[in-house]
């Protein structure tokens, strides 16, 4: 009892054939798009890896780039056996490679369904990695004469810049760290110590902000120091204000960036799966058409297509069968004293009453 | 006395067809390139219309999208003429065609070079197109309450910003006007009364620029008031600030943008009109060698090809006599009636 059997006569066979054939190209076409969202993916998350803490979040590229390479190669392996498969004297080169690759296709076809998801989960990590890496890039702010960071400055404004955003969850944060350096401050001044010892670690903390983050839709100029002070400025409240600063913290600014990018690149490796998948029921059906058309003889003939010969369950038994007793070759057979040379009676068919033939009379 | 005449065998006859054919291709494609090169300058120039004064620059884009399409014409035309180059029978029916085809396809490649001699030349105009209109855009930067020009301080930012640059000449401009408005001026402060008597127009000037004009790259947080004042803030010296705020004016970042547009644009069109002139050539040499067939029964006779059957000065006369005639006949004309 076959799995989805389908009829296949000659013509339909040939036109399978030509059909699989132009599809494995697309497919391959497609490999292609795979690796360049994968490095695309790569060059992103690099382009702010001064942003991200320490996390692996490389492992998805990496997996979408290997995925592209080797549909690539699978599938032009595929256009080529299909090509020759219009031929029935051609499909007997292909004959005994067919099924392995058929296997080693559905695996493959496995792997890009786990690519797509892991694009999906990918978010959790990022998010952390995001987090702890902006919070380090605040910190660090004001350390532009320390190799290794004299750039976190500009990379820190010119992301608040681009991404209209301010601090890690809001503008509140730039208040909790001192993001101007000990080399400008004049500690001379009375006001600079008082602040510096108002605080357990002397830290100079002050209600203000960078540059970076004035938002440049606001109708007056921006108000950068003494922000939570409403007197300090005319005509200014600061809990009614909302002109004038970004209002939206740089990590939901970062993970919504990000999220979209993995979400399209998600969805299209998922219709890539889709499209392989049913490249791969084609090709199938017609390994198993051609080699039905060769088991009855005639080239010409109509055949059966099944994706699997017997139905689900019974192929999975025989198949671990199988896998049992690769295992077992090695063990010895112990119902005859492990003696393989001892004649065992035979239950032989002899004819259609099932008995043994008549005895020759031995001549005496 | 002919021009650059040159003798046509057969075979050098039909490889010149096949060779003018895929070469108005070539040049069809060039012009559809220079159609899209329009396109993208006109969109660049438009994007930041609101700082230019007038819109002199945008006849380099709309000659270049004329040419672009014109072009397409052309070679399309051409392709055709020398598809039926190749059969003797059917050339003849593009002889009335020819003339003004001539005239347009002439026309229009000259138009091409001038195209690309004003990408070059308009540099001045646009400069002091962008002078006038930097210029307006900063003195309206306080303006964010008055319909029509609400979003200059917005502009101004974001150019200011996009491209490194602050002010129209330098940072300097922003000491000359009062851009913060007086709805954000406590008038009743004895320190801004002062500074608004201090001047005869009453205006709120110091030395300070907006936070766009701020340097990213710089390594201390950004200072700007008191720009020209050292002793305001700790460890500072105006003079030899380099990185605090963008030093660069806006006029000449635009120009250098611009300029550096067109000229890249420029260099693309002069080899677009090489070609389009290499594919006119051949072509007048294909019509006069074919023209010289009619009338032949053996088509597959050497014939000669040229530029021009007269000289250039005698085919300039001829062309501009009639017209001097034209002008003498009303000249004439009118000291008859006066007569």
């Amino acid at each position: 009892m076959a799995v989805l059997k389908v009829k296949f006569t000659k013509t339909n066979r040939d036109k399978l054939a030509q059909v699989l054939w132009i599809l494995n190209w697309v497919s391959v076409v497609t490999g292609v798009i795979l690796f360049s969202l994968g490095l695309f993916l790569k060059v992103e998350i690099n382009k702010r890896w001064e942003l991200m803490a320490e996390r692996d979040l490389h492992y998805v590229p990496n997996m979408l780039i290997a995925t592209g390479l080797i549909a690539c190669g699978i599938n032009f392996l595929g256009g080529k056996i299909c090509y020759d498969c219009a031929d029935t004297t051609k499909f007997l080169r292909w004959k005994l490679l067919m099924l392995p690759y058929v296997i080693c296709t559905f695996f493959f076809t496995f792997c890009i369904l786990v690519g797509a998801l892991m694009c999906y989960g990918m978010r959790g990590e990022l998010e952390e990695a995001l987090d702890l890496g902006l919070r380090d890039a605040m910190r660090y702010y004001k350390d532009t004469d320390t190799p290794g960071r004299c750039f976190l400055k500009r990379t820190v404004d010119l992301l608040q810049i681009q991404f209209q955003c301010c601090g890690n969850f809001g503008f509140r944060d730039w208040f909790q760290i001192q993001w101007i350096s000990n080399r400008y401050l004049d500690m001379s001044r009375r006001e600079v110590v008082a602040r510096l010892r108002s605080n357990v670690e002397g830290k100079y903390l002050m209600d203000g902000v960078p540059f970076s983050c004035c938002n440049i839709n606001s109708p007056r100029p921006c108000i950068q120091h003494q922000i939570t002070n409403s007197s300090a400025h005319f005509n200014y409240e600061y809990q009614t204000e909302e002109l004038n600063l970004w209002r939206k913290g740089c990590r939901q600014a970062l993970l919504e960036y990000y999220t979209h990018i993995m979400q399209s690149i998600g969805f299209t490796v998922l219709i890539i799966w889709l499209f392989e998948l049913s490249v791969l029921t084609g090709v199938r059906y017609l390994q198993t058409s051609l080699e039905n058309v060769l088991r009855q003889g005639d080239p010409d003939s109509e055949s059966d297509g099944w994706l699997l010969e017997n139905s689900f369950v019974e192929t999975a038994r025989s198949n671990f069968n199988i896998i049992k007793s690769l295992g077992k070759c090695n063990q010895i057979d112990t119902a005859n004293n492990g003696d393989p040379n001892i004649n065992v009676p035979s239950t032989a068919y002899y004819g259609p009453d099932n008995l043994p033939s008549k005895q020759i009379p031995m001549a005496s | 006395m002919v021009l650059m005449k040159m003798k046509f065998p057969f075979e050098k006859r039909v490889k010149l067809a096949q060779g003018l054919w895929l070469l108005s291709w070539m040049a069809t494609l060039a012009g559809a390139f220079t159609f899209t090169l329009g396109c993208f300058l006109k969109t660049e120039l438009r994007r930041r219309a609101e700082v230019m004064d007038n819109t002199e620059i945008h006849a380099v884009p709309n000659t270049l999208m004329i040419v672009g399409l014109a072009s397409l014409g052309i070679n399309y035309f051409a392709g055709r003429m020398c598809q039926d180059a190749l059969d003797a029978g059917r050339f003849p029916r593009w002889k009335t065609f020819m003339q003004p085809y001539w005239g347009v396809s002439l026309l229009f490649t000259l138009l091409m070079l001038m195209a690309v001699i004003m990408s070059y030349a308009m540099k001045g105009n646009l400069e002091s197109s962008l002078k006038i209109g930097l210029k307006n855009g900063i003195r309206f930067y306080k303006d964010t309450d008055t319909p029509g020009r609400c979003f200059q301080k917005q502009t101004i930012d974001r150019l200011q910003m996009e491209f490194r640059c602050c002010g129209n000449t330098d940072f300097k401009d922003w000491f000359e006007v009062q851009w913060i408005s007086n709805r954000y001026l406590d008038f009743s402060s004895k320190e801004v009364k002062d500074r608004v008597k201090s001047n005869v127009d009453g205006r709120y000037l110091f030395d300070g620029v907006p936070f766009s004009c701020c340097n990213p790259s710089s390594p201390r947080p950004c200072i700007q008031d008191r720009l020209t004042n050292n002793s305001a803030h700790y460890s500072y010296e105006h003079q030899t600030e380099e990185l605090n705020i963008y030093i660069r004016g806006c006029r000449e970042a635009l120009v250098n943008y611009y300029m550096g547009l067109m000229n890249t644009i420029g260099a693309g069109v002069l080899s677009v009109f090489l070609l389009q002139s290499s594919v006119l050539v051949s072509l007048r040499y294909l019509q006069t060698t074919m023209e010289a067939l009619a009338g032949q029964e053996n088509t597959e006779i050497e014939t000669e090809g040229y530029l021009l059957e007269k000289g250039v000065k005698e085919t300039i006369m001829e062309y501009v006599t009639p017209v001097l005639v034209f002008l003498q006949l009303n000249q004439v004309g009118s000291e008859d009636t006066e007569a």
